[in-house]
């Protein structure tokens, strides 16, 4: 697993949920492609033009609130979003999230001061964001350590394939 | 030690005498549920871990309910998958189009025994809570772990327990009690906790009136919405189960524990307004509300009782001229019932449509998508931006009453 990532942020408010992630009538797709492709439109149909890859969406509190459909987090990552930002997240979407491998960091404070397209460092390891256009670091909430491991491993399923189900 | 209901059973789900809040555990699962939607994912994980077979096919359990029948040649496809998969690990605990909302199918058919631990790939899990049950919704890959393994690892939760208490005044439900608690802690005011739902009200409700408290304890946060089991669950599983069961209770001097009293003495029929359910005003204060649709059913108000407190509003009236009701019951079984006792009757003579079995707008994929502008009152849980729909519709939510009330005169309309 990349333990820094950089990139450009794009800023969602808060109680983003996963309807507006990715909207009920594409939950017959499974693909990150297919799912990538309709992503954010319960939000915005056209919210997809806004969307280079490695972004990262920076949000505010309650991120991810709503279904557990792991459709969302899938679609997030196949539209080339690299890591979620935010305030705070709904419980299921953050362990659906660490799960497929795409990284969520927690930063309660801060997020306020980041405008639209600044460039940011995460150290994913050191728990900090650096906001390279505001000159600020900040200190983000660290992953518990059986979560940590999961991300490092690439996600759940390479956990277990890398533990219990090692052949 | 003092542990509350979530504690004991998690310890007891994963072998240890005690727990604590915070505490990571890793817990056997009593019973796995996947629908059609959330189904292929998680087989798509499956396909990934070193393993062939399933732990236990007997403790896994597929309802269809979603995309019922399938309207899309994706679903159908969908279907054709999760068949085969049944087929091959020898599934028996499968039901297949015709059944019911997974909410309603799973207790109805004695899957949700108190005390244990239940997990869905749907968020609305927490439903089975009502019954005494460690109920929650997870992703498709956690189901692949715990298709493989039978377990899967838990944040012991810390509990905030709803105390309450007083008598509900007519026309109001157990649907407002809970829209009325939500938007009071916010929708994200249970985030990572257990709810629980206590106190001599709740000790008088029926079944379905807890499963449609427990029902909606994610839309503020929860992990769970539990209720201690008594004699109503008992009567409940009467004749739906063989399984023994144990009846864990909350200490009330528990670490993790926060109470909060909540008198209900005075309260009004409740409406959760566009676009967050924690957006909640009295039925009254927003009757000048015009509507498009009328949705009653889903896996919070879609059982026998509701369709029997909207029949008895709508006998012998009309749905309002360029009003679309909806009327949706949630199982096979309940729709049967609805049939016997003559509701189907006031439904279809007042103009309503009824569906077969399954999530319907609910869903905003399926059936009764509501279009651009549109608004729409729905008895089921979640009014966000799009749920039923275009993005710019507008999706409001109160009990099966206000719906019932409000189809007949187009608006919506709290009883005097």
């Amino acid at each position: 697993m990349q333990k820094i990532i950089k990139g450009r942020i794009l800023k969602l408010g808060d109680d983003i949920d996963t309807d507006s992630i990715l909207p009920g009538r594409y939950l017959t797709l499974s693909t990150p492609e297919e799912l990538g492709a309709h992503v954010m439109e319960g939000y915005d149909l056209h919210y997809k033009d806004k969307i280079n890859e490695g972004d990262i969406i920076v949000a505010g509190s309650n991120f991810g609130c709503g279904s557990s459909r792991e459709h969302a987090p899938i679609a997030l990552k196949g539209a080339g979003i690299q890591a979620v930002v935010a305030k705070s997240f709904a419980r299921i979407f953050f362990r659906n999230a660490t799960n497929i491998g795409l990284p969520l960091v927690e930063l309660p404070d801060g997020i306020d001061e980041m405008d639209e397209r600044d460039y940011v460092k995460i150290d994913l390891e050191e728990g900090t964001l650096e906001d390279k256009c505001n000159d600020k670091t900040y200190k983000t909430t660290r992953l518990p350590e059986f979560m940590f491991g999961i991300l490092e491993n690439g996600g759940l399923i390479n956990y277990l394939n890398n533990t219990q189900f090692k052949e | 030690m003092s542990m509350t209901m979530s504690e004991k059973i998690l310890a007891k789900a994963s072998g240890k005498d005690v727990v604590e809040a915070g505490e990571i555990v890793m817990a056997d699962i009593s019973t796995a549920m996947v629908h059609d939607l959330t189904g292929p994912l998680t087989l798509q994980s499956l396909e990934q871990i070193n393993t062939d077979n399933v732990w236990d096919p007997d403790k896994i359990v597929i309802p269809f309910d979603h995309q019922v029948p399938a309207d899309t040649l994706e679903a159908a496809k969908n279907h054709q998958v999760l068949r085969e998969f049944v087929k091959q690990q020898q599934i028996k605990n499968f039901y297949d189009v015709y059944e019911g909302v997974c909410h309603q199918v799973l207790p109805e058919k004695g899957h949700v025994i108190p005390g244990t631990v239940v997990v869905g790939s749907d968020s609305h899990t927490c439903t089975h809570g009502a019954l005494g049950a460690f109920a929650t919704g997870i992703g498709s890959t956690d189901m692949a772990m715990v298709f493989a393994t039978g377990q899967l690892w838990f944040k012991v939760p810390e509990t905030i327990q709803y105390n309450i208490t007083g008598e509900l005044n007519p026309n109001v439900t157990s649907k407002d009690v809970v829209l009325n608690i939500i938007g009071t802690v916010g929708q994200d005011g249970a985030t990572y906790k257990a709810c629980e739902y206590a106190g001599e009200t709740v000790r008088n409700m029926e079944m379905t009136d807890r499963m449609v408290m427990s029902n909606m304890a994610i839309e503020m946060g929860g992990k769970t919405g539990l209720v201690e089991p008594d004699k109503i669950t008992d009567d409940y599983l009467k004749g739906r189960t063989d399984v023994k069961y144990t009846k864990f209770t909350t200490d009330s001097d528990a670490s993790s524990l926060e109470v909060m009293d909540i008198d209900v003495s005075n309260l009004e029929p409740q409406v959760a307004c566009p676009s967050h359910v924690d957006n909640v005003v009295a039925a009254s204060e927003v009757e000048d509300v015009e509507l498009d649709q009328v949705f009653i059913g889903s896996c919070t108000n879609g059982r026998l009782k509701d369709l029997q407190q909207a029949a008895q509003i709508l006998k012998g009236n009309k749905v309002k001229s360029g009003v679309r009701l909806l009327v949706i019951p949630a199982s096979r079984t309940i729709y049967k019932q609805a049939l016997e006792q003559g509701l189907m009757d006031i439904f279809v003579d007042a103009g309503a449509l009824v569906c077969n079995p399954c999530c319907g707008p609910c869903l905003g994929g399926h059936v009764g998508l509501i279009g651009e502008g549109e608004v729409s009152l729905s008895t089921s849980n979640r009014n966000f931006k799009g749920r039923q729909g275009h993005p710019d519709g507008s999706v409001y939510l109160s009990s099966p009453i206000i719906a019932a009330h409000s189809a007949i005169t187009g608006h919506i309309t709290a009883p005097e």
